[in-house]
C-alpha cells in the first residue's frame, strides 16, 4: 500500500534522512522505533508532504506522491496525526471533527459521520460542544485521532500518540488501534513506548541517525533484547 | 450648560464610531491577512485609496453610489486576487520581510499610477443625495451619511461573522489562522484559501476607501495615513484577531474624536499614546497571541 524507497530529506542544509526504505502492506500495523532524533518524525512528515526538500520515491496505492502537496496525498487516503496533537485553539470538539471532513467528498454527510465517530470515541461524544483545548491531554489525543479518522483514510500515520497521556487512556487508545486494524485500516505508528508498540504491531523498522538499521517482525524484535538495548533505550 | 455638553459628548461619540467603522473595515482585512498569510500588507492602504478612485471613476461614467457599493469591493478584491497570485505567492516560505518589502514597493507603484491617471491633486466626493442632511438621534442632529457608514460596517461585519462561523470555508479560515499546517494535512489546499483571504481583505479595504471618500475627499496619498493608524488598531487589538480589530478600531475612532473635541492638536498623537499604553500593559494587544512574531 505504501512503499518508500531511497528517501532522503533535508532541513535546510542538514541532511536528516539517508536512503530510508520501508513498506507497509494493507491491513498491517507497522511501527517505527528508535531514539529521539533518529528520524522517525521526519520520515512521517516526508511521507505526508510537510518537508520542502526530499528526494527518492514514496508511492501510495501505486501512485508516486513525492513532490505532491500534502492535500493531494490526503485526498488519496493518507492521514497523519502529528506529535503534540495540534488541536486547534478556539474551536469546539465538533468543529475540530468537521475540520477533518472539510476536504472530504463526504462533507454532506457531516452530521451522520460525526455521530458515527462519536460512537467509536465515547469520551468525545459527551463533549462535542466544549472548547477542545479545555479537555485533558489524552482526550485531545483521541480527538486528533478521530479528526484524522473521520474521513475514512486507508492509511493513518500516528506520531507518538501515547506521549504525556495517562496510562489508562493509553490502554484505551491501543485497544482502538487494534480495532482500527480489524476494520481494515492500515497503521504506520511512531512510538516511544516500544514494548507497547511491538505488542500490537505486525512488523517494525528500527531507525538510527536517519537510516533504517534493522527490520523484523514485531515478535522477533520483542525477543531481541540486544537491538532494543542498542537503538531504543533512552 | 451641563446638558448641552453631555449632548455634545454623545454626538462626538457617534462621530468617533463612524470614524472607527472605517478603521474596523480597513483593519479586519489587514489583520486577517497577517493572521493567515503572515504577510504584513503595506499595500492595504493603496487598495483603500484605489477603492475611492474606482468609485470616483464609476460615478464619472454615470454610475450611482449604490452600484459603487457593490462594484468597488468586487473590482478591488479582484485586483487583490491578482496581486496575491502573481506577486506575493512566489515569496511564501522566504520569511516575513520579503512580502513586506514587495507590498511596500507595490503601494508606491499604485499611488503613482493613480497620480498619472487622475492627477496629483485631490477631488471632492459628493455625499449621495439621499444620504445628505442630518437626523435627530436623541442627543442632537447627526449627519445621516455617518450613520449610514456605521450601518454598512455593521452589515459587513455580520456577514463576515456568519461566513466564518457557519460555513466550512469559514471553519478552514479560523483553523488556518491558528495552525496552517494541520489544515494542510487534513486535505485543504491552503494556497487557494490564502488567495481568497487576500481577495476578501483587499475588497473590504476598497469598500472602506469608498465609504471614507465623502467624509474626507479623495487624494492619492489617502491610504498612507490610514495604514499607519490601522497598524495601531491591529497592534492594540492583537495581530491576527478579527474581534480585536473590531473593538480596537472603534476604540481608536472614539479616542481620536474625543481628543479632537477637547484638545484638537492632540488628536493624531492620541492614537499612538493609546498604543503605547496598551503595549505597556498588554504587549500582545487585547486578543493577540504572545510570540506570534517570533
Amino acid at each position: 500500500m505504501l512503499r518508500v524507497e531511497n528517501l532522503n530529506s533535508w532541513y535546510g542544509a542538514s541532511h536528516v534522512l539517508q536512503d530510508i526504505g520501508l513498506e507497509v502492506n494493507k491491513g498491517e500495523i507497522v511501527c517505527l522505533i528508535g531514539r529521539n532524533g533518529a528520524g522517525k518524525t521526519t520520515t512521517l512528515k516526508s511521507i505526508i508532504g510537510l518537508l520542502d526538500k526530499t528526494s527518492g520515491s514514496v508511492t501510495f496505492k501505486g501512485k508516486e506522491v513525492l513532490g505532491q502537496p500534502a492535500h493531494v496525498r490526503f485526498a488519496l487516503g493518507l492521514a497523519y496525526v502529528p506529535e503534540e496533537r495540534r488541536i486547534v485553539q478556539g474551536l469546539t470538539v465538533r468543529e475540530n471533527l468537521r475540520l477533518g471532513l472539510v476536504a472530504s467528498p463526504d462533507k454532506k454527510d457531516e452530521v451522520r459521520r460525526i455521530a458515527q465517530i462519536a460512537e467509536i470515541f465515547p469520551r468525545l461524544a459527551e463533549r462535542l460542544d466544549q472548547e477542545a483545548v479545555t479537555m485533558s491531554g489524552g482526550e485531545q489525543q483521541m480527538l486528533a485521532i478521530a479528526r484524522a479518522m473521520i474521513a475514512k483514510p486507508d492509511l493513518i500515520m500516528l506520531d507518538e500518540p501515547s506521549e504525556g497521556i495517562m496510562p489508562v487512556l493509553v490502554d484505551e487508545m491501543f485497544e482502538l488501534f487494534r480495532r482500527m486494524k480489524s476494520e481494515g485500516t492500515t497503521v504506520l505508528l511512531v512510538e516511544q513506548n516500544v514494548e507497547l508498540a511491538l505488542d500490537i504491531a505486525d512488523r517494525a523498522y528500527v531507525l538510527d541517525q536517519g537510516s533504517v538499521v534493522h527490520h523484523a517482525t514485531a515478535a522477533a524484535l520483542l525477543a531481541n533484547d540486544e537491538i532494543k538495548e542498542r537503538y531504543c533505550s533512552v | 450648560m451641563s446638558g448641552l455638553s453631555f449632548d455634545l459628548i454623545a454626538l462626538q461619540l457617534f462621530t468617533g464610531l463612524a470614524l472607527g467603522a472605517i478603521y474596523v473595515l480597513f483593519a479586519i482585512g489587514l489583520s486577517l491577512i497577517f493572521g493567515m498569510l503572515t504577510v504584513v500588507n503595506f499595500a492595504h492602504g493603496a487598495f483603500y485609496m484605489v477603492g475611492a478612485y474606482v468609485g470616483l471613476f464609476l460615478l464619472s461614467l454615470g454610475g450611482n453610489f449604490w452600484l459603487c457599493l457593490v462594484a468597488v469591493p468586487l473590482i478591488v478584491g479582484t485586483s487583490g486576487l491578482i496581486v496575491e497570485r502573481f506577486l506575493i505567492r512566489p515569496l511564501y516560505g522566504r520569511g516575513i520581510d520579503y512580502p513586506l518589502l514587495l507590498t511596500f514597493g507595490l503601494s508606491y507603484v499604485m499611488v503613482e499610477l493613480i497620480r498619472i491617471a487622475f492627477g496629483k491633486s485631490g477631488y471632492p466626493f459628493d455625499t449621495p443625495e439621499i444620504l445628505q442632511g442630518a437626523v435627530n438621534i436623541g442627543v442632537g442632529y447627526f449627519p445621516l451619511y455617518r450613520l449610514f457608514v456605521i450601518g454598512i460596517a455593521a452589515v459587513v461585519l455580520l456577514g463576515l461573522w456568519l461566513f466564518l462561523e457557519r460555513t466550512s470555508f469559514g471553519l478552514i479560515i479560523r483553523a488556518g489562522a491558528r495552525d496552517p499546517q494541520i489544515v494542510r494535512v487534513l486535505g485543504v489546499n491552503v494556497s487557494r484559501v490564502w488567495l481568497f483571504v487576500f481577495g476578501i481583505g483587499s475588497g473590504i479595504a476598497g469598500l472602506a476607501g469608498l465609504l471614507a471618500a465623502p467624509l474626507q475627499g479623495v487624494i492619492p496619498e489617502m491610504g498612507a495615513t490610514i495604514l499607519a493608524e490601522a497598524f495601531v488598531v491591529t497592534v492594540v487589538g492583537g495581530m491576527g484577531s478579527i474581534g480585536g480589530a473590531v473593538i480596537a478600531g472603534l476604540l481608536v475612532g472614539v479616542v481620536v474624536s474625543m481628543t479632537s473635541l477637547f484638545a484638537p492638536e492632540m488628536a493624531k498623537v492620541s492614537i499612538f499614546a493609546l498604543m503605547a499604553i496598551v503595549l505597556l500593559i498588554r504587549p500582545q494587544g487585547f486578543f493577540g497571541r504572545a510570540g506570534l512574531m517570533s
